[in-house]
């Protein structure tokens, strides 16, 4: 359900090296040439997007791994109230 | 008689005890803090959740009952409590100083044995009387005497404070051995709720730690001589006093400036949203802090190394070399000032929201709290003590 407000915001704030939309949604977006750095800017976006708030054991490899894995941690976000 | 020599390595469940700390922070500790700053009242409720998590024994070795904690460990709960609530983390801090001298130096003492397993059991809180009136802040002079008949003491001493000297159930203070002792021939005896007298000399309304209500009082009070620790008191402050407390209160000002920090990268983040291709100004004023606090820190933490190690050999010349001794001053010298740097800096970085009193990021307390750390023990009188150390002290 979130899949296509993510890629949207991957393309924007990602910096990849390729097009998203050549990627599935299981691809791999290091391999993309996705950069920690980047992943801030990232992070940042979907956290306006949704207005959401990644707690700092999120902000892994495995949370920022792919288009799929990002939509699940924004949908695990959105169900809890934001807390600072 | 098991040793009372304490654990200097973490707990491994230390990590587990912790966390609960700072569960307990967010859940009692920190919605309180508010309250207790506004009325400058003693924080029950904080105490009480640490007294659940039964942190009031943490430096009691578990041969007596008590949590066995290090004082790395120590210095990690007081730095989790500066977090939530400044007076909360140096009431803490205190009872904790004054549990190491009964744990360090009461050993072989029939009462102090039975009085660490009470402490364990009820979970009592230590105050200190350490300043008297007419010593201008000297540790290491009494005028006041101990008077002891027999197998009971008699002692009365004009403290200009006694930190929660009401809320206390025993308070440790020094006096000179005999009405005819020289100033520094000290003793340090814990006397008790129930046999001491407090009278109100002065109030404590100050700009921070208020929660701490460290009135001043004249003390009266009546026991038994085996309350006086068997130890002179010049070397429980040397091994103990002294590097304890620069230890516990640098550890809780980390809390307050960590904290500080804390709110001041939660507001950097919030702007950083509104668009995140382009890290707003206030990011590297971020970058700049963390350097200072990641100073702080290391400072802190060489510290208890150094600290552990002398503790671990046992050695009690040790503690009383002038490098050790102005290590420890520089610590609390430092620390105190940079408490303050970095939470200014923080306020900087979150601007009028900092400076509000009613926005989240609010850092109006911690100030106040910071300016607390250079006075309440004066950085002059230390400061002076490692001019006249350094004179003579010849390691590079």
């Amino acid at each position: 359900m979130y899949a296509e407000r993510v890629r949207e915001i991957v393309s924007q704030h990602g910096r990849l090296s390729v097009p998203v939309a050549e990627l599935a949604d299981d691809s791999d977006l290091y391999q993309a040439g996705l950069t920690s750095l980047a992943t801030v800017g990232l992070m940042l976006a979907l956290e306006d997007g949704f207005d959401i708030e990644f707690p700092d054991n999120m902000l892994s490899r495995r949370t920022f791994g792919s288009i799929a894995s990002l939509a699940a941690a924004v949908e695990q976000l959105a169900a809890k109230p934001v807390l600072v | 008689m098991a040793s009372l020599r304490p654990r200097t390595a973490v707990a491994p469940e230390f990590g587990a005890l912790l966390s609960e700390v700072h569960r307990v922070g967010r859940e009692v500790i920190a919605p309180a803090a508010d309250a207790v700053d506004d009325a400058a009242r003693f924080p029950h409720e904080s105490i009480a959740a640490l007294r659940e998590l039964q942190l009031l024994s943490a430096y009691v070795p578990e041969a007596y009952g008590g949590l066995g904690l290090s004082i790395a460990d120590i210095s990690k709960v007081c730095e989790a409590l500066g977090h939530y609530c400044a007076s909360t983390a140096m009431i803490f801090a205190m009872h904790q100083i004054q549990v190491a001298c009964i744990v360090h130096h009461a050993r072989g003492s029939r009462f102090f044995e039975h009085y660490l397993r009470e402490l364990v059991d009820q979970q009592l809180l230590i105050a200190s009387a350490t300043t008297e009136l007419g010593v201008g802040g000297d540790l290491r002079s009494s005028i006041c005497a101990i008077e002891v008949d027999g197998d009971r003491f008699r002692l009365v001493k004009k403290a200009p404070v006694i930190s929660y000297g009401e809320q206390a159930d025993a308070i440790l203070v020094t006096s000179r051995r005999t009405p005819d002792a020289a100033s520094s021939d000290q003793v340090h005896v814990l006397v008790r709720r129930g046999e001491t007298q407090l009278e109100a000399l002065s109030a404590w309304d100050t700009l921070g730690f208020r929660g701490t209500c460290s009135s001043g009082y004249t003390l009266s009070s009546e026991g038994a001589a085996e309350q006086i620790i068997p130890t002179p008191f010049d070397a429980i402050l040397s091994q103990t006093m002294h590097p304890v407390s620069h230890i516990v209160w640098s550890s809780l000002w980390l809390g307050i400036a960590a904290d500080a920090v804390g709110r001041a990268r939660a507001f950097v983040r919030g702007e950083a949203r509104k668009n995140p291709q382009l890290p707003p100004m206030s990011s590297l004023r971020l970058g700049e802090v963390d350097i200072v606090l990641n100073g702080m820190r290391n400072n802190v933490q060489s510290a208890v190394a150094e600290y552990a190690r002398l503790l671990e050999a046992d050695d009690a010349d040790a503690f009383k070399s002038f490098g050790f001794a102005t290590r420890i001053n520089n610590l609390k010298l430092s620390s105190s000032q940079l408490v303050v740097d970095i939470v200014g800096k923080a306020m900087l970085i979150c601007g009028l929201h900092g400076y509000r009193n009613d926005s989240k990021f609010t850092l109006g307390r911690h100030l106040r709290d910071a300016y607390g750390a250079a006075l309440m023990v004066n950085n002059d009188r230390i400061l002076a003590h490692n001019a006249t150390m350094l004179l003579a002290l010849k390691e590079a």
